[in-house]
């Protein structure tokens, strides 16, 4: 039978969601690593019950969890993240340079044709790839040194590459992004990277049309136009149509372009989803209200999706990797809070149901069509 | 044959309930031997590659700790004979 397994990683812990295809009844397993922070999950599209958690916490660091069996139980694997050759150093918050010093996994993206390949997004910024199942780590260090390294400088959360993108044919193309680098491609299967960021305007940087430098939030991509991305900046949703070769402004009538998290409907590819948040000093929904907007379009023309969504009083955020989508017919998305819950709409967005209330502050959300 | 308490978070790390006991002279040698004898605990204590003690954790022994000390300190007799343990601990840091 049809379903959804839905990977909820949040301050405290881990939690695995599933329900048949209706979505409607719920079984809520967890927390799993109870009290661990838990940035990311997400499962192999070769072995859907593979799964691999990011785990970290100030106390005793990153540790990698992996799955064999849907998540029911896990073991530790490798956790050795080490730079390669001298880390060398990037911009700190006052514009000083700061050496580079591994904090965490921020995102952990499995291969889409082989089982024991993941690639793994870290703080401070750095492209890891295992090939043999997570025993070991070693970094595409051609992102770090291609030259532009020095001018990287953290966001709020940290110096993170917290988005990584496979091409759905090429494995040779990957797309990454880091807060507050900016995008970069590359086209050898991460030997070399090219910054692409060109369209970009961030007025929190002295050269607003620089290289590199630009907070950007997350991208999306649907795997049947590959060249076509969607981003949330810091300020601004954007899109691309030549794999980052330029971008242009899609905001429209956003009542707010500010936002962390940005998806693509499973069998819509003009069809986008944002979470509008206030601004980047008021990390809260917009007017107190949780909606999120909808472009059929492509952007510029948005609708807001508030049917189920608390209207009043509600003062959440909704972070970069808690938004995913199914690929069910009538295409799910789905959807989690800094205030611990996790939403679905079985309908494409029309309506939304809370799946679980009151969970940890949730991080991450991916979704398994099973 | 030291005896050692780790933190609710290791113990859960490394599938273990209570004590865990191992051979060592030293805070380097009784990480090593965990680390060995529990290879998730890796990295957990001290970074992978400079051997550093992670921030947030500290050593104690016989009421004092000895988490400045250097790492091949002699540990006290009473640790080494283990009438006293080796304990591992999460700083209080809130959370």
């Amino acid at each position: 039978m049809a379903g959804v397994r839905v990977l909820v990683g949040t301050r405290k812990g881990a939690f695995v969601l599933t329900s048949d295809e209706a979505r409607r009844d719920w079984k809520i397993d967890g927390p799993h690593f109870g009290g661990w922070e838990i940035y990311h999950l997400k499962g192999s599209p070769v072995d859907p019950d593979r799964i691999w958690a990011s785990q970290s916490g100030d106390w005793f660091g990153q540790v990698i969890q992996r799955s064999t069996d849907g998540g029911q139980t896990w073991d530790a694997v490798g956790n050795d993240f080490s730079y390669e050759g001298e880390a060398g150093t990037h911009q700190h918050y006052d514009g000083t340079l700061k050496p580079w010093v591994f904090k965490r996994v921020w995102h952990l993206e499995p291969s889409l044709t082989d089982a024991g390949t993941v690639f793994a997004g870290v703080e401070d910024a750095a492209l890891f790839k295992t090939t043999d199942g997570g025993t070991t780590w070693a970094e595409l260090a051609g992102l770090r040194l291609h030259g532009s390294g020095p001018q990287w400088q953290p966001g709020a959360g940290g110096l993170c590459l917290h988005t990584i993108l496979l091409h759905p044919t090429d494995e040779q193309r990957i797309f990454t992004a880091i807060s507050a680098a900016g995008a970069f491609r590359t086209d050898d299967g991460g030997a070399s990277w090219l910054p692409i960021n060109k369209g970009l305007l961030s007025g929190e940087i002295p050269q607003q049309e620089a290289e590199v430098g630009h907070c950007v939030h997350k991208l999306a991509m649907h795997p049947s136009r590959p060249d076509t991305l969607f981003m949330q900046k810091h300020w601004d949703v954007m899109r691309t149509d030549d794999a980052g070769g330029s971008w242009r402004e899609i905001s429209g009538n956003l009542p707010t372009d500010f936002g962390f998290a940005i998806d693509v409907h499973a069998h819509e590819p003009e069809t986008v989803y944002v979470v509008p948040i206030t601004s980047d000093y008021l990390h809260v929904a917009h007017e107190g209200k949780l909606r999120v907007y909808r472009s059929r379009s492509g952007g510029d023309d948005w609708e807001p999706l508030t049917k189920g969504l608390p209207q009043a009083n509600c003062y959440v955020n909704v972070l970069r990797d808690a938004m995913a989508v199914d690929r069910l017919d009538d295409g799910g998305i789905y959807f989690g809070t800094t205030g611990g819950a996790v939403y679905c709409s079985p309908d494409g967005g029309d309506s939304w149901e809370a799946i679980v209330h009151d969970l940890p502050a949730v991080l991450s959300v991916e979704v398994q069509t099973l | 044959m030291t005896r050692v308490v780790l933190p609710y978070h290791l113990r859960s790390l490394a599938k273990v309930d209570g004590e865990v006991t191992v051979e060592g002279t030293t805070t380097a040698q009784v990480l090593d031997a965990l680390e060995a004898g529990y290879p998730t605990l890796r990295g957990t204590m001290r970074d992978p590659a400079s051997g550093q003690r992670r921030a947030f954790v500290r050593f104690f022994a016989c009421q004092e700790d000895i988490s400045h000390a250097g790492l091949d300190e002699p540990l006290p007799p009473a640790v080494v004979d283990g009438s006293e343990p080796f304990l591992v601990v999460g700083a209080m840091s809130g959370g």
